[in-house]
């Protein structure tokens, strides 16, 4: 029974989350407090969950992303991009709290987020070039295309109905969370009340035993791509909506490699395969409750990033069986370093 | 003149790997000056007897002298430097460097750490014209030509590095038939200078053009060295396959009747070839009719069924599915006409490691239904469940992941993938391979049931046996040729290996 | 006369070089001088010099996004040691070029020894170097030590114009890189393992030593960068060289060297580096652009190399089988 639980694939990531809170508490007793406002909860689990939606958000989509065996490091530009795209079809209205206003700001940028995610998707399921140098065109370009759209500016909405998205509250928690929950049960709906998580994970962990099964990979590819372009655009719409307003430049900075970071941390291996939707959330808010901790303490919060150093790492050697093997067999065997490559793949 | 004495000896190379002896107490010698084939079956031991001459691989036993000094070369570079160089079929150079830095490089002439290229590519260009008779532009990228001279740039390098010993595994295999000529007429050459050649492959004919002597190995075992002019074709055939005359009587035969005109045709292929995989040929299944293939390893079996399957484009010749009219373009399309694949290549081609049994088993299934229309669970519990009881799968339970599940109960998650499809033609590539002797019987048994039920079933294995107990017709394959088609009462194991061993 | 093929992608960025130059002297008066060359030269010397190091790592089939980062970090280093402690410059700027090539050591040893993706160390690499700095320091350290000032402005005279020190390290540096990566062993070989690792190995090439060379190699490259952009901006700051890896595999990338290893040259980087710069100067010659389009026009162009180096490579598959 124990052993089952170790080795639930949650137990792992949840132990490091507690371990974490448990810091917090210790550090600051006051850390749990939740105070009601206006109706409204507030308090540090809250913010880190408000904080921390847009990157659960990102993390979420770059999971079915990873499981096919691929990356995709626009996100990033794309949450930006978005952002940007709703705050300027907001701020050019004079009326910017009207209803179709921002309903049609929001359906603008779902769209263009959506052709993002298909023209990555067409790179590497098409055009076949390797996922990683598909989707750096869009990272480096996405950024000049959303300093475009803000003509480099911030732009900045006064607009009540888009603060909604990002900074309002439903049922005293922020409206954010509920848009994760949303998106979170849909694409596990999506994945594993139809074929699709199946298809994914298929292709993910043997391509070609999966075309000779009869799978159109091609179809798995592109829906998945469009999928992240899609999560990034409703992660780009958060961020701009709670500050309400659009930074081309540093909106959804570093969020690609965050996002990698929490898909890894959850359990979902970077070769593809099984995807666990749960464990990234909270490998996201690992992540989150990281940056707020080190914040907390008083430590620049830039420095979190020395922290993220150790953790990607750490991650990467603990997931990564040759080193394991590699531990174990160099003492073993310490000729022979082809033979060693031999096991390796036999295993 | 005296008895010459072997340049390289190998005595009692013993080597095992986790659960697996793959060599045990073997003997190997090569003479200087001489061609010798190194013949077997699969898991006879040959890739991992060149592995341990080349230093890729340690030996739990057993030692090797070279010139009569006991060598331990532990990796490709000692073994080179001990004189002994290899050349693979899939060339293991570098693609994107010059043809002269393909065969020197980490032994460039150097003045001072600065790369001559000009002496560098006159040495190279020299050498391929002296002892390869090859002219070509050394300067250019090795992947601007062909294979055949790929091959020959890596014989190039190996004789450069001053190879006493040139191991040549399967150098014929993607090269056409002038190439071939020109590969031989180069192996001549180096023979008659001295050199000790090492040639694997899979042809029978090019074994007796070429070689000298043969060593046969089976089941990691010795079979013995012999004379080629000594050993006819058909003795060849049967020391690799492990059987004496004596015992070639008749098995008891499983398949009921011949069928001479059974059921209607399943599938038509006339003149269907591609090039380097199988030479053109004519195949007709009917339903309800068990077909199979026969040939040593490598002669072009699974070639032919991955045509049949289009999981390889033809460059010729036509394909024609019966039951739809419509030929096959891709997997895809043809498990869309009921047919399926049972890949020899398990791990590469078969199962999704990270998946579970049930969801192996309900893969193509479901690839044919689309993703939006799942299969819903419990059916899918009962479907695993079903087949796990019906083929006797362990561990019986369908949560387990694939990849912890032995060789054999793998092989019967996908045999019941493809059952599960209901295909009415089914194509199985080594079924058996791996399996108990159990497993075996069972598997010859469902397919014979599956045969009457209507289905048609084209049986590939490289036990004759079981191709003669199961198939009503056997076509046999021959160095990537469909040499014969045999059934009724030719259908014998004389008659198949005669066909295979060739003229 | 046939051309030999490997050069196409070179001439390729070459031409193109000479389109943009060409167009921005017909549209801009000013433009066609040689001050506006070496200005190119001397606003990209240390993404030349990093592009140099990225070069080689991207030959050898890998890719090291820590660049940027290592440049900020060696800013930082240099300036609290020079201006904080008070430490040399002559003892401060060997010791940062022997931290960098030892962080580029660490992350090479890394990716070979335990086989995890070049892209996943160096992105460990990259957070690392850049929380770094903010342990050092959150805000600007400005140098204002004689040393580095008087480096900062001399100003070399050349026929139409003058060029910086930097530019003098920097072309250095690519000559000295098209030594190694045309006339050593060590550059073949990071060649042949970009071309095919596992026949390099089959060769008997010492593929540990060299792939941990190269990252060594980019480390070096990237700290010696840092120590040029100190010269250049006169200051230690952790937001210096902010997304500068992905200028930087640009450049190498327009230049023509293949991302997935074994084809290029530095002559391309070189150039590419130089259509970066040229975009730069385009675009602020017409004043109503913004600097947004360099980005723009740089994707686009990533992304026509990149499908043409897969057109080309397909070709290659074609021609083998």
């Amino acid at each position: 029974m124990a052993s089952r639980l170790v080795r639930h694939h949650l137990f792992w990531p949840l132990c490091v989350l507690a371990a974490l809170l448990l810091f917090n508490l210790l550090y600051s007793p006051d850390f749990f407090s939740i105070v009601v406002r206006n109706g409204n909860l507030y308090g540090s689990l809250i913010d880190i969950l408000n904080f921390g939606a847009p990157l659960m958000m990102v993390s979420i989509g770059m999971t079915l992303v990873i499981a096919t065996g691929g990356i995709d490091l626009s996100v990033g530009s794309i949450v930006a991009i978005s952002g940007a795209m709703a705050c300027l079809t907001i701020s050019k209205s004079s009326d910017q709290s009207s209803l179709p206003l921002v309903f049609g700001a929001v359906l603008a940028s779902i769209a263009l987020s959506l052709v993002l995610g298909l023209w990555n998707g067409a790179l590497v399921a098409a055009a076949r070039i390797q996922p990683i140098i598909a989707t750096l065109i869009l990272m480096v370009a996405g950024r000049g295309i959303a300093q475009l759209i803000t003509s480099g500016q911030i732009i900045t909405v006064s607009s009540d109905l888009y603060e909604y998205i990002g900074a309002g509250s439903l049922a005293s928690l922020p409206f954010s969370i509920f848009l994760v929950a949303a998106v979170l049960i849909a694409a596990s709906l999506l994945t594993r009340k139809t074929a699709l998580g199946l298809f994914i994970e298929s292709v993910g962990s043997n391509a070609r035993a999966s075309r000779l099964a009869g799978l159109r990979s091609n179809t798995v590819i592109l829906s998945v791509y469009v999928f992240c372009g899609l999560c990034a655009g409703i992660a780009g719409l958060i961020l701009s909506s709670n500050v309400s307003s659009a930074d081309g430049n540093n909106a959804g900075l570093w969020y690609e490699l965050d996002a990698i970071l929490a898909v890894v941390i959850g359990g979902t291996s970077l070769s593809g395969g099984r995807f666990y939707l749960m464990g990234t959330v909270i490998g996201a808010l690992i992540i989150q409750t990281l940056t707020t901790t080190i914040y907390m303490i008083g430590v620049p919060p830039e420095i979190t990033l020395v922290v993220k150093a150790f953790v990607v790492l750490a991650v990467c050697l603990i997931q990564s069986e040759s080193f394991r093997k590699s531990i174990a067999f160099r003492w073993a065997k310490r000729k022979y370093p082809a033979e060693q490559e031999a096991a390796r793949h036999v295993s | 003149m005296t008895v010459p004495s072997p340049i390289l000896q190998m005595t009692g190379i013993t080597k095992a790997f986790p659960g697996v002896k793959a060599l045990s107490n073997v003997d190997f010698r090569l003479f200087p000056g001489e061609v010798h084939a190194l013949m077997g079956e699969n898991g006879a031991g040959k890739s991992t007897l060149i592995k341990v001459l080349t230093g890729v691989y340690s030996i739990d036993e057993g030692k090797v002298t070279m010139e009569d000094k006991t060598i331990s070369v532990s990796g490709p570079l000692e073994a080179q430097k001990v004189g002994i160089s290899t050349v693979y079929q899939e060339v293991n150079l570098c693609p994107n460097l010059t043809v002269a830095e393909n065969i020197f490089i980490g032994r460039e002439p150097c003045k001072l750490g600065r790369i001559q290229w000009r002496r560098m590519n006159a040495e190279a260009e020299e050498l391929l014209k002296e002892r390869l008779n090859l002219s070509i532009d050394v300067a250019h990228p090795l992947q601007s030509y062909s294979v055949a001279i790929q091959q020959l740039v890596a014989i190039a390098r190996a004789l450069s590095i001053s190879a006493k010993v040139l191991i040549l595994d399967e150098p014929t295999s993607s090269l056409d038939q002038n190439e071939v000529k020109q590969m031989f007429a180069i192996m001549r050459k180096l023979k008659s200078e001295g050199l000790a050649i090492l040639f694997v492959t899979h042809f029978l004919d090019q074994v007796y053009e070429m070689s000298d002597r043969l060593t046969v190995l089976r089941n990691g075992e010795l079979e013995g060295e012999y004379l080629a002019a000594e050993l006819p074709r058909f003795e060849l055939v049967l020391k690799m396959i492990g059987k004496e005359l004596k015992l070639l009587e008749e098995l008891p035969k499983l398949s009921t009747e011949f069928k001479e005109e059974a059921g209607n045709k399943m599938i038509t292929a006339s003149g269907l070839g591609r090039k380097g995989a199988i030479a053109p040929f004519d195949l007709a299944i009917r339903k309800g009719e068990v077909v199979g293939l026969a040939g040593l390893l490598g002669s072009g079996r699974t070639e032919l069924a991955r045509l049949l399957f289009g999981a390889d484009r033809p460059d010729e010749g036509t394909l024609t599915v019966e039951t739809t009219g419509q030929t096959v373009k891709s997997p895809r399309h043809a498990i869309d006409q009921r047919i399926a694949f049972c890949s020899e290549n398990r791990k590469t081609e078969g199962i999704i490691d990270d998946l579970t049994v049930r969801e192996n088993i309900i893969l193509a299934l479901q690839a044919t239904k689309g993703w939006f229309r799942p299969i819903p669970r419990k059916k899918q519990d009962e479907i695993a469940e079903r087949y796990i009881r019906m083929l006797n799968i362990h561990p019986g339970n369908s949560e387990h992941l694939i990849k912890n599940l032995s060789g054999g109960n793998q092989q019967k998650v996908l045999l019941a993938r493809w059952l599960l499809t209901e295909p009415e033609l089914l194509i199985l590539d080594e079924p058996t391979r791996g399996i108990d002797v159990g497993a075996k019987a069972e598997i010859q048994k469902l397919v014979l049931s599956l045969a009457k039920q209507g289905m048609a079933v084209l049986f590939i294995s490289s036990e004759m046996e079981e191709v003669i107990r199961v198939s009503d017709r056997v076509a046999v394959l021959r160095d990537r040729r469909k040499v014969k088609e045999l059934g009724g009462g030719q259908l014998t194991q004389q008659h198949i290996m005669e066909a295979m061993a060739g003229g | 006369m046939f051309l030999n093929r490997k050069y196409v992608p070179v001439l390729v960025t070459l031409g193109l070089l000479a389109a943009m130059f060409a167009a921005g002297s017909l549209r801009y008066t000013g433009f066609f001088s040689m001050q506006v060359l070496y200005n190119l030269l001397i606003d990209n010397s240390f993404l030349l010099i990093t592009a140099v190091g990225m070069t080689f790592v991207i030959l050898s089939g890998g890719i090291d996004l820590s660049v940027g980062s290592v440049i900020a970090l060696t800013t930082m280093v240099c300036a609290s040691l020079v201006e904080q402690n008070g430490w040399p410059p002559a003892v401060v700027i060997p010791m940062v070029l022997a931290m960098g090539s030892l962080f580029g050591a660490l992350m090479g040893a890394i990716i070979h020894y335990f086989r995890i993706q070049p892209f996943i160390v160096t992105l460990a690499g990259m957070f690392l170097a850049r929380g770094l700095c903010y342990v050092i320091s959150i805000d600007t350290i400005t140098i204002a030590d004689p040393f580095y000032t008087r480096v900062a402005q001399t100003k070399i005279s050349l026929p139409g114009g003058f060029v910086s020190i930097n530019v003098l390290i920097a072309l250095v540096v690519v000559l000295l890189a098209v030594y190694l990566a045309h006339y050593t062993r060590f550059g073949r070989k990071v060649y042949a393992i970009g071309g095919s690792e596992h026949s390099s190995l089959l060769m008997g090439l010492p593929v540990a030593r060299t792939k941990i060379l190269v990252y060594t190699l980019s480390g070096f490259c990237s700290s010696l960068a840092g120590v040029v952009f100190t010269f250049y901006m006169l200051s230690g700051y952790g937001l210096h060289a902010m997304g500068l890896e992905l200028d930087t595999i640009a450049a190498v990338v327009i230049g023509g060297t293949l991302l997935t290893g074994g084809v290029g040259f530095i002559a391309g980087t070189f150039l590419g580096v130089l259509i970066q710069g040229v975009i730069q100067t385009i675009i602020s010659f017409e004043g109503t652009l913004s600097s947004w389009w360099t980005k723009i026009v740089i994707g686009l162009l990533l992304f026509v190399f990149i499908l043409f180096q897969r057109v080309l490579s397909e070709r290659r598959i074609s021609i083998k089988s």
